[in-house]
């Protein structure tokens, strides 16, 4: 018995648990296990608002708040787990190696600036771009500049929200895959786990698109896989992060950002990677001679639009189902604003735009 | 603390000189630089780039990365995947590579 479970241990779950717990709800969150397809033991950690939602001012709006949200939710979950989350917000820079990349960016950032107030952003050319990135390499064009940009680290994040899950009184349940929602009584009978709760959160990921009709929602999500390749620790190099590039506080450097619609694998491949190395090596030429220690693929969590889903069951009283694949950058919104809300039985409303009713088709 | 069992047939019994910090070791040619340097009782070989604390070879098959030394001037090198040769200039990893110090 639990007054709210949370189907899914990721950085999504986890977030709205903390959030909930801190809100001064009974929580269990309930994670699959190692089974699982974990989008959040293999992200790349950006906390990065340039170029997302200008087709969606809803997403930017959120994605905006939740960036200015990251340095208090930081520093509060640091001080409650003593687990440094590694965040630096200073601005961040997406890396164009062609006039075709550097002018498709251009109309993408311009089209974001004109619908969402504040969203500053410039286009650096080359030069322009050397002073902010001492060490960009000839083919290197241009770059757009967006003060909102960072990144922490997202393995730190993770275990931070679950300490802190923990610390204000929620559960933590592994191995606690869900396999059906039934109602019963006034709540809901989780089955896997065998657990009786007042009120559902999905949050389950890729799992989403299984459970979500159970509780009356369509949750459409599939897999898009990326693979991403870390250096051994180098000392610091690279000031701010890049779309594609970051140094970690750490001192590794991640190379990243290949998208392939491959279905449910994870396997790391030598084209994918070498074109992610030679991209990187294109961009910081010095990185050519920095070891690579390892490499991964992981799922993304994708939606038929790419923007994030927010539900409320209107057929089963209580019940949320979440997807979304900016676990990291959202986190601090998914923590505070979103939790704050769900506690007191109710969606934030302006997330009332990116609702899953957006894909259905209306009878003619 | 490491003592070598029998040879194996592929190595020889070939010796060399390798120099660890400057000093000459005499070592058996064809191992690892990493066999060769506990061979000698050298167990630390870097310090650790991000708490200074003292590392040593750990797997020994290339995955830990924790026997990082510098080979012949080029630092961060896994001792455990170099085979050693006759008159290698050794000595410890410390810190973090730098990325303007390495290169032909």
């Amino acid at each position: 018995m639990t007054e709210i479970a949370v189907i899914g241990g990721g950085l999504l779950g986890s977030a709205i648990g903390y959030g909930l717990a801190r809100a001064g709800c009974q929580v269990t969150v309930l994670d699959e296990g190692d089974s699982a397809f974990r989008a959040a033991r293999g992200n790349f950690g950006l906390v990065w608002v340039q170029g997302k939602g200008a087709s969606s001012p809803p997403y930017a709006a959120w994605t905006r708040r939740s960036a200015a949200l990251w340095p208090d939710f930081a520093s509060e979950l640091a001080e409650r787990t003593r687990i440094d989350l590694q965040l630096a917000q200073p601005g961040g820079i997406e890396i164009c190696l062609s006039e075709a990349e550097f002018e498709e960016r251009r109309a993408k950032m311009e089209a974001l600036a004109a619908q969402s107030t504040g969203f500053v952003f410039e286009m650096l050319g080359r030069n322009a771009l050397a002073r902010e990135m001492p060490g960009i390499g000839p083919d290197v064009v241009g770059g757009s500049w967006s003060p909102h940009d960072g990144h922490c680290d997202p393995l730190r994040l993770l275990r931070a929200l679950q300490a802190g899950l923990r610390a204000h009184g929620g559960a933590l349940c592994t191995e606690a895959g869900v396999s059906a929602i039934r109602r019963e009584g006034a709540g809901y009978r989780l089955q896997g786990p065998d657990l009786h709760a007042e009120r559902v959160v999905l949050a389950a990921g890729l799992g989403n698109a299984a459970l979500a009709p159970q509780i009356g929602l369509a949750q459409t999500v599939r897999p898009v896989k990326g693979q991403i390749l870390v250096t051994e620790r180098l000392a610091p190099v690279l000031d701010r992060p890049t779309t594609h590039i970051r140094q970690t506080g750490d001192g590794t450097v991640m190379l990243g950002d290949s998208k392939e619609e491959v279905g449910f694998d994870v396997s790391s491949t030598a084209p994918v990677l070498a074109q992610i190395a030679d991209r990187a090596r294109r961009t910081f030429p010095a990185l050519a001679q920095a070891r690579i220690v390892r490499s991964w693929g992981a799922l993304r969590v994708m939606t038929p639009d790419g923007l994030p889903i927010y539900d409320a069951s209107a057929s089963h009283p209580g019940c949320y189902a979440v997807a979304c694949h900016s676990g990291v950058t959202l986190a601090a919104a998914h923590a505070l604003d979103f939790a704050k809300a769900v506690a007191a039985g109710a969606l934030p409303r302006e997330l009332a735009p990116l609702s899953g009713e957006r894909f259905d088709v209306q009878a003619a | 603390m490491f003592r070598r069992l029998d040879p194996p047939p592929e190595t020889g019994n070939e010796t060399g000189t390798v120099f660890w910090k400057g000093a000459p070791l005499e070592v058996m040619l064809g191992q690892s630089v990493a066999a060769a340097l506990l061979e000698h009782g050298i167990s630390t070989v870097r310090e650790s780039a991000k708490s200074g604390a003292p590392r040593g070879p750990y797997c020994l098959m290339g995955a830990c990365f924790e026997c990082l030394v510098e080979i012949d001037g080029m630092p961060g090198r896994q001792a455990c995947m170099v085979t050693v040769r006759a008159g290698m200039r050794l000595a410890p990893q410390r810190g973090a590579v730098a990325l303007d110090t390495l290169g032909e």
